[in-house]
């Protein structure tokens, strides 16, 4: 018999359903996937190198531009690193904020998710539908930092500026609509026949596998494995909130479907929390060497004229020595080293971002399946190249 | 003799213009109903409400470059997409759309070609029109391409099978080939309607026919989120434009064979027949937006499942029950 005779067909780089510009190189015997090799590199913008050329506080502009669909988070595993490392408190009113902020991110990364993952199955309207509602919390970015998509709104200490007056009424109107509009998505998705076919039983991942490959986020606990920095390791003031780890239990693409949408019910639930709760109180840190003084001490004191002219001619120089933080972004688990120097550049940052760990377990999940599943494998897993390739 | 003649190319002459219009305003009406379920508001700039898009779109389409890529096997490039178009608009020939008028005197039908076999001849001719869309993948030199002409080789082939067997119920209650009697024979009372007397051969007829004209939820051969655009992905310009106003042929003309099938084609109280003729076929238009607009996609495998072992089985049982009672 002569030898099977395979295609060799690259998928991408600018193939509409690789979400960005990811590359997979497939092999295919007829419409069966033999192997699928994701190429990453596209999309280096060197970041990391970039921000050694910048003080601490201007490298934080650069960390929105990698996961650009959920810049909060990044922003709080960088500004955490450095806090850890400067060990600054962070005023309860800021970590207040900071979490309703979040999580308000991990529904907007989930919603850009879930429309770009039903429109790769062939559901077209769930996009718009999706962005319709993820406009909202993108409204919220600009209310309380005045950017739209590229907040930076977080700082080393607390946040760039207080909460706008009418803030907690917002947010309460996200809290009052999401919920039914979640449930418009399920009812136009959970129980569909075409994509309950589509879905199940697709690109399964093991327990054991989804540890080994180093899966996080709801990747991982789609496998049910109930794996969440936000419990086991908790940051900020997440150990104030009651919450649930939703897991699923096959590891198979609608597993991980159905534990993203039970998560953007679960982060109604911590926001609704924290918006009860928000005190009053400073927004940033006092510690002068880090955060400006308040306008009004500015103009009044010397001292405190020096302190602001300080802070944004110069900037603030953390200690000698490196340090990881990890925090739970909707995408996984994201990381951040700092090597300082002593000096007001950070010396090396680096992060540990979990689209990069996730994709790599691609060809695990479409090996022997076929080219319709890869679509669906690539879109369960949610990357973001910009996070990839940095 | 003379008279014959001009109203014979009258005739061609305006449905063959009235299926163009309908055809250009297909793609319109697409954009606006699929905008609407999807909160946006579709075209609108171009006249009120947006009217003339289509125009826009066929002038853009025809002052664009038609650039053939290296390596292509040129005849067949060529002439697929006339294929695909053509024979999409053949089957109009024995659709009639409307009741007899009388024009200077004479008694006209309004059908182009009154056929005593006119549903073979729709068999025929629709099946024609697979090599177009299996020529184009195979002629552009493209794996994707290739990819969507496999599919859709695999996939209009099968549910060929079931619209026969779907248009079978049919044609064992009315005992003959010719469209407009099946159309007459089905006028009076709406219950004379042969949806009713077969509605699981309408079913089996409609899904596959949707199948057939690969749409959504059935649209692999051209799945965007796999194969880029599947068997067109190397067309451009008027080329693709063809391509376009051939799928949209087609979706109008398995509209109009379902309608004079199973719902009466032109039959219907008070208004004059050709506009009867006209709103079920944009009823069955709107359908397959609607449908388009809300369900996913199958997958290859899934779609031939469906095809073989739900659609064609029940095509077949309906048949043989159906020519039990006939027979009895």
């Amino acid at each position: 018999m002569a030898e099977p005779r395979t295609m060799t067909i690259n998928m991408g780089p600018q193939h509409p359903a690789t979400h960005g510009v990811l590359r997979i190189l497939l092999e295919l015997d007829g419409e069966t996937v033999i192997a699928a090799k994701p190429i990453i590199g596209y999309l280096h913008t060197g970041i990391e190198k970039n921000m050694e050329a910048k003080t601490y506080t201007q490298a934080l502009t650069m960390t929105d531009r990698m996961d650009y669909l959920a810049p909060l988070s990044n922003n709080l595993v960088y500004v955490g690193a450095i806090e850890k490392l400067m060990e600054v408190e962070v005023p309860p009113r800021a970590e207040y904020v900071r979490v309703i902020m979040t999580e308000l991110t991990r529904i907007a990364s989930h919603l850009v998710w879930l429309g770009t993952h039903a429109i790769d199955i062939g559901a077209m309207s769930m996009l718009l539908y999706c962005f319709r509602e993820r406009e909202k919390i993108v409204q919220m970015y600009e209310f309380v930092s005045g950017v739209r998509m590229m907040a930076s709104y977080f700082r080393v200490g607390g946040l760039t500026n207080d909460i706008p007056a009418g803030f907690d009424k917002r947010v309460k109107e996200i809290l009052d609509t999401f919920p039914a509009k979640i449930n418009e998505y399920e009812g136009l998705l959970t129980e569909n026949r075409i994509w309950r076919n589509r879905t199940i039983g697709v690109g399964v991942v093991s327990a054991e596998e989804a540890i080994n490959s180093g899966l996080s986020g709801p990747n991982i606990r789609g496998s049910g494995v109930a794996w969440d920095l936000r419990k086991s390791n908790p940051y900020s003031y997440y150990d104030k909130f009651e919450f649930d780890i939703p897991t699923g239990k096959n590891g198979d693409v609608f597993d991980r479907y159905k534990v993203r949408l039970t998560e953007m019910r679960q982060s109604l639930r911590i926001v609704s929390q924290a918006v009860e709760g928000i005190p009053e109180g400073p927004f940033i840190t006092a510690d002068r060497k880090i955060a400006p003084p308040p306008k009004p001490e500015v103009l009044q004191g010397m001292e405190q004229l020096i302190h602001q002219f300080k802070i944004y001619v110069h900037g603030f120089c953390p200690p000698k020595g490196d340090v990881y933080f990890a925090i739970e972004s909707p995408k996984g688990e994201i990381g951040c080293y700092i090597v300082s120097d002593g000096t007001k550049k950070p010396y090396r940052v680096h992060f540990r971002p979990p689209s990069f760990v996730n994709i790599s377990a691609l060809n695990k999940l479409v090996r022997g399946r076929m080219v319709a599943d890869v679509i669906a494998c690539v879109g369960s897993l949610d990357i973001v190249l910009g996070e990839i390739d940095r | 003799m003379f008279a014959d003649i001009l109203i014979m190319v009258l005739k061609v002459t305006v449905i063959f213009a009235g299926l163009m219009v309908a055809v250009a305003y297909a793609t319109y009406m697409e954009r606006k109903v699929v905008a609407h379920i999807q909160h946006r508001i579709g075209p609108n700039v171009a006249g009120p409400f947006g009217l003339l898009q289509p125009i826009a779109d066929a002038v853009k389409l025809l002052f664009k470059e038609t650039f053939p890529p290296g390596m292509v096997n040129k005849f067949l490039f060529i002439i697929a997409p006339i294929i695909a178009f053509v024979t999409a608009c053949m089957s109009i020939a024995v659709i009639p759309v409307g009741d007899l008028v009388s024009i200077g005197g004479r008694q006209v039908e309004l059908i182009i070609s009154d056929l005593n076999i006119g549903i073979l001849y729709i068999f025929a001719v629709t099946s024609l029109g697979v090599y177009g869309v299996v020529l184009a993948g195979w002629s552009s030199n493209s794996k994707y391409s290739l990819l969507g002409g496999l599919r859709s080789t695999a996939q209009m082939i099968s549910y060929e099978v079931s619209i026969g067997l779907g248009i079978v119920g049919v044609l064992l209650l009315s005992q003959t080939f010719s469209i407009s009697e099946i159309v007459r024979q089905q006028s009076g009372s709406i219950f004379n309607w042969y949806f009713f007397k077969q509605p699981i051969a309408f079913f089996v007829y409609f899904i596959s026919a949707i199948a057939e004209t690969n749409r959504n939820p059935f649209d692999l051969p051209e799945a965007e989120s796999e194969l880029v655009a599947g068997y067109h992905t190397e067309y451009s310009g008027m080329r693709f434009g063809i391509f376009f106003l051939g799928e949209y042929a087609n979706m109008i003309m398995v509209s109009a064979i379902a309608s004079s099938l199973f719902f009466g084609g032109w039959n219907g109280p008070f208004l004059p027949p050709v506009l009867w003729f006209v709103i079920k076929v944009v009823i069955f238009m709107f359908i397959y937006i609607w449908i388009r607009g809300t369900l996913p996609r199958l997958r290859y495998d899934q779609l031939m499942r469906f095809g073989w072992l739900i659609l064609f089985p029940l095509g077949i049982v309906n048949v043989i029950v159906s020519a039990l009672i006939v027979a009895l």
